[in-house]
């Protein structure tokens, strides 16, 4: 059973075109900005917003194909976690568990029991009788997921489902979710923009920018080769594009890098920040990747210093940099500060376009 | 902060407190009047008189009747106006209101022209059905559900219009067809407002006198609501109709005071 979606709706001024598809047990995560169309997505797939065009199908099940075949939502085998959960106030934890075993025919005391067994498989079975309303963050998700999951869903749809959860709840939460994903045997897609979410929790990427799909695979692929800025800003990498030729390669946006190692054609050029030092004068011997370079801003990570500069004529528009807080205090930092720039040729990687 | 507030006062200018006190002067004399005139010697023995009873009995009945048909027939027209895409709602919207303005004695007379038996539709009730509804106790209730009902609906809508509609969503992806949903996840998120609309309703419907008369007539134990029985008595004997008033006023008190702020929040 593979869920197979080409999903073409449009809304106005956008319009999404992504084609997707999910293995069974396979995690899929649905990652890209905001308004780059993930939630428009979802909710077509889940049948809240009827498609324009094109077709979903789980193996020869279809679900939606305009404009002969529409099925609602509540006649489709799926099971969403909402960004703000929708728990329903008016019921108790027990009585949202128990709800789509309910509306899908169960008898009362079997719907019951088997909602007390999920709320347990979640460490919640002491708060069946509590409203959704005096749960924490983190214990709304889980009741969130179950009600989902009650209902033994082929397809499982999660929208941004750690977003609303405050950081210090996030990691725990996180990697409960990931063990309960682990264990489901049907088909989940997550929407999210958060990487870390999408790499911690899913087998496959899917990026989407603009309502296109902009690139896929496996997060280590995605990590180690990303193909837009907004993928390599999301795993922290510089990247260009560029024309090789032996050892050099002449980006498309003016200035040239020196490669370790010859390639040919167009290609994408990565390198993670800790590649770049920096030195207030040009260093000694000047080597192959040294530019004068501006510093345009400085932005304080956990344990490192992530500097902008800007490297024209000779080298990158842009380029970040991480260096030490003690680095940036012997070079007393600041926007505007002329330094030169030195790249490691053997921490680039490039790849065909 | 009691300082402040006073001092608040203390500023108001005369131009704006001077008419404000008049008016709640105003409005809460003739209620004042109402307990000084009440033959409070008597007042149990005319309290427990038939006559007053049947009345009282008569207009809890029909009211609580008429407001159970305004919440049956009320409630899915809310829906419909808060959330299905139907054209010219607004102008529909409109003339749910219309009964608000319309003075109560052009509905009764409307309500005789259709359902008489000579009217539009009553002829058919009454050829087929043998049914007549002008001047019975089903007139009654009639007659006050149609003035009443546009309470039920603007509570019920507004309501509706504020709760989110993404909670029917989650319902539907649990499973849960059109009908399911309404009524286990609508209705209860709603329920503040539909109990707000039903009690406007039913004051609105127990102090009904206009289209009352016109449309059901007055016939003791029948169709004489208290309002019908406040207006007679006036001209026979004028210390019963102090004591309905006083009895008429005391259910409105208890009613406003169940409701307390909730009924402006269900109105909007």
């Amino acid at each position: 059973m593979t869920l197979h979606a080409e999903i073409r709706v449009a809304r106005g001024e956008f319009d999404l075109s992504l084609d997707l598809t999910v293995e069974p047990g396979e995690v899929v995560a649905l990652l890209g900005p905001n308004g780059a169309g993930k939630t428009t997505a979802l909710r077509a797939i889940s049948g809240l917003l009827p498609l324009g065009d094109g077709r979903i199908a789980l193996d020869e099940e279809v679900w939606d194909e305009p404009p002969r075949t529409f099925r609602t939502p509540d006649r489709r085998p799926i099971g969403v976690v909402f960004q703000d959960y929708l728990l329903f106030d008016h019921l108790n934890c027990l009585e949202n568990v128990a709800f789509g075993l309910r509306a899908r025919g169960v008898d009362k005391h079997a719907a019951r029991a088997e909602a007390t067994r999920w709320l347990d498989t979640v460490g919640l079975s002491s708060y069946a009788r509590s409203r959704p309303r005096s749960l924490s963050g983190g214990q709304a998700q889980r009741v969130a997921l179950v009600r989902a999951l009650a209902t033994s869903p082929s397809l499982l749809l999660l929208d941004e489902p750690l977003a609303a959860l405050d950081a210090s709840t996030t990691l725990h939460v996180r990697a409960e979710l990931g063990q309960h994903l682990d264990r489901f045997p049907g088909h989940t897609l997550l929407v999210t923009h958060d990487p870390l979410d999408a790499m911690v929790l899913a087998d496959r990427l899917v990026i989407v920018e603009h309502g296109r799909v902009v690139q896929e695979g496996r997060p280590t692929e995605i990590a180690r080769r990303p193909r837009t800025d907004y993928v390599a800003q999301l795993v922290g990498l510089n990247l260009y594009r560029g024309r090789a030729s032996g050892n050099t390669v002449s980006l498309s946006e003016g200035g040239t890098i020196t490669l370790a190692e010859p390639a040919s054609g167009p290609v994408h050029v990565a390198f993670p920040p800790t590649a770049v030092s920096l030195y207030p004068e040009a260093p000694s011997g000047s080597p192959r990747n040294t530019w004068p370079a501006t510093v345009t801003g400085i932005e304080q990570h956990a344990h490192t210093v992530r500097v902008r500069l800007t490297a024209t004529p000779a080298g990158p528009t842009t380029l970040l940099a991480d260096i030490t807080p003690a680095a940036v205090a012997d070079l007393h930092l600041s926007p505007g500060q002329p330094l030169h720039a030195s790249l490691k040729a053997t921490e680039i990687h490039t790849y065909p376009v | 902060m009691s300082r402040r507030s006073r001092s608040t006062i203390g500023r108001l200018p005369l131009v704006l407190l001077l008419p404000a006190l008049l008016g709640l002067a105003f409005l809460l004399i003739p209620l004042v009047g109402l307990l000084a005139k009440a033959p409070w010697s008597t007042l149990p023995s005319r309290l427990f008189s038939t006559d007053v009873w049947d009345a009282l009995r008569l207009s809890l009945l029909c009211a609580t009747a008429a407001t159970a048909m305004c919440m049956v027939l009320g409630i899915p027209l809310a829906w419909l106006l808060a959330r299905a895409p139907i054209p010219g709602r607004g102008v529909i919207r409109a003339l749910v209101t219309v009964p608000l303005v319309l003075p109560p004695v052009v509905g009764g007379v409307a309500l005789l022209l259709v359902l008489g038996r000579r009217g539009l539709v009553g002829q058919h009730l009454d050829a087929w059905f043998g049914i007549s509804l002008p001047f019975t106790t089903a007139g009654v209730i009639v007659a006050e559900a149609f003035v009443a009902m546009p309470f039920l609906v603007i509570s019920v809508e507004g309501a509706l219009r504020a709760a989110d509609p993404r909670y029917e969503e989650a319902a539907a992806t649990l499973g849960a067809g059109r009908w399911l949903t309404f009524r286990r996840v609508t209705l209860p998120s709603i329920a503040p407002g539909v109990v707000a609309g039903a009690v406007l309703c039913w004051a609105r419907a127990l102090g009904e006198f206009g289209a009352t008369i016109t449309f059901a007539g007055n016939f003791p134990g029948r169709t004489t609501t208290m309002p019908l029985a406040v207006y007679l008595a006036l001209e026979t004997d004028p210390d019963v109709a102090v004591v309905l008033s006083l009895v008429l006023l005391i259910v409105s008190v208890v009613v406003l005071a169940s409701l307390r702020e909730r009924w402006i929040s269900g109105l909007r």
